[in-house]
């Protein structure tokens, strides 16, 4: 199937892109590479970012330059079809300016940790607000709690139509579960994601 | 004095060649067509063209045969995005690349995109 008209020969694929989000160290960058062909790679970006009243420095122009570094995996799904799913820097709280990830993505999976919830937060304000479908998927290390989905949806006071899961980073049916479902979720609700 | 294994820089101070030098100071690519999934093919080519910095080739050598994304030629040079967008700026500007759109300018029902794509994992 022929996806987009292009410049080019004809020869060339379609990237389509999912993003993976989620606070630092939880297996976003595993996810990526339980999937990805080839080991996953590293790009970063420069960003010059106007903060308010999140850095006081007396006086000083408040405009940082700050490196935002991500992970990302290639899938290729079909001769005319590649997917990169790319996992969002987790450190750095700059990550969201960098709107160009964002644009175009069929959408997000929001990795939690049920034992540190509030690091999902960031992702979860950014993909609402800027109405990227998304799902939360709990990733379950060894030892973690047991919660309800419906104990993680009010924690994260998540909108009803928001898909939760349960999975595990580093299995590949697990991982496609997530993927499946945040397709699902897009064809259902956000039949326009991609404009 | 330092001694001869001594170096007057170190990491900490960061790159001596800064990357936008390797693009004449230019941080904005020609055109703005540029998305970090867009896919990019050499144009086949008998010589080598004229006026290519070394980079330009080693990306003409990377995308020979088989298309790469943006990101992934970004991260295979070690340069930010950005850099390796006015370098791609040049070679599209050349005709020494192809590219395909992002699917953001894909004119296709995005329903079949997505049903392709859920297809596709669904393989996996």
């Amino acid at each position: 199937m022929e996806f987009a008209s292009s410049d080019g020969p004809g020869a060339l694929p379609t990237g389509v892109k999912i993003l993976i989000a989620g606070g630092f160290g939880v297996g976003k960058t595993t996810m990526v590479g339980t999937v990805s062909e080839i080991a996953p790679l590293q790009t970063e970006e420069v960003i010059t970012a106007t903060s308010e009243g999140v850095d006081d420095l007396t006086g000083v122009a408040a405009k940082t330059t700050t490196t935002v570094a991500m992970d990302f995996g290639r899938v290729t799904l079909s001769a005319d079809l590649v997917l990169y799913l790319f996992g969002t820097p987790g450190q750095n709280r700059f990550w969201f300016m960098w709107d160009e990830l964002a644009l175009g993505a069929i959408g997000a999976v929001v990795l939690a940790d049920t034992r540190r919830l509030e690091d999902s937060f960031p992702a979860v304000d950014y993909f609402e607000h800027r109405g990227t479908s998304f799902v939360v998927a709990v990733n379950r290390f060894d030892g973690a709690w047991d919660y309800a989905p419906s104990d993680v949806r009010f924690a994260l006071d998540l909108a009803p139509d928001v898909p939760i899961l349960m999975c595990d980073a580093r299995s590949l049916e697990s991982t496609k579960n997530v993927l499946i479902a945040l397709l699902n979720h897009t064809m259902t609700t956000h039949p326009h994601a991609l404009h | 004095m330092p001694g001869p294994e001594e170096s007057w820089w170190d990491v900490d101070a960061g790159p001596i060649v800064r990357p936008f030098a390797r693009t004449g100071g230019r941080t904005r690519p020609s055109r703005d067509e540029f998305n970090l999934i867009t896919l990019i093919i050499a144009v086949p080519t008998d010589g080598v063209p004229r006026g290519l910095e070394p980079e330009h080739l080693v990306i003409l050598r990377m995308c020979t045969g088989a298309p790469l994304s943006v990101a992934e030629i970004s991260a295979r040079l070690d340069l930010p995005v950005t850099v390796t967008k006015v370098l791609l700026g040049d070679l599209l500007d050349m005709g020494a690349v192809h590219t395909r759109a992002p699917i953001a300018l894909a004119e296709a029902p995005e329903i079949h995109l997505l049903q392709a794509v859920l297809d596709g994992i669904r393989k996996l």
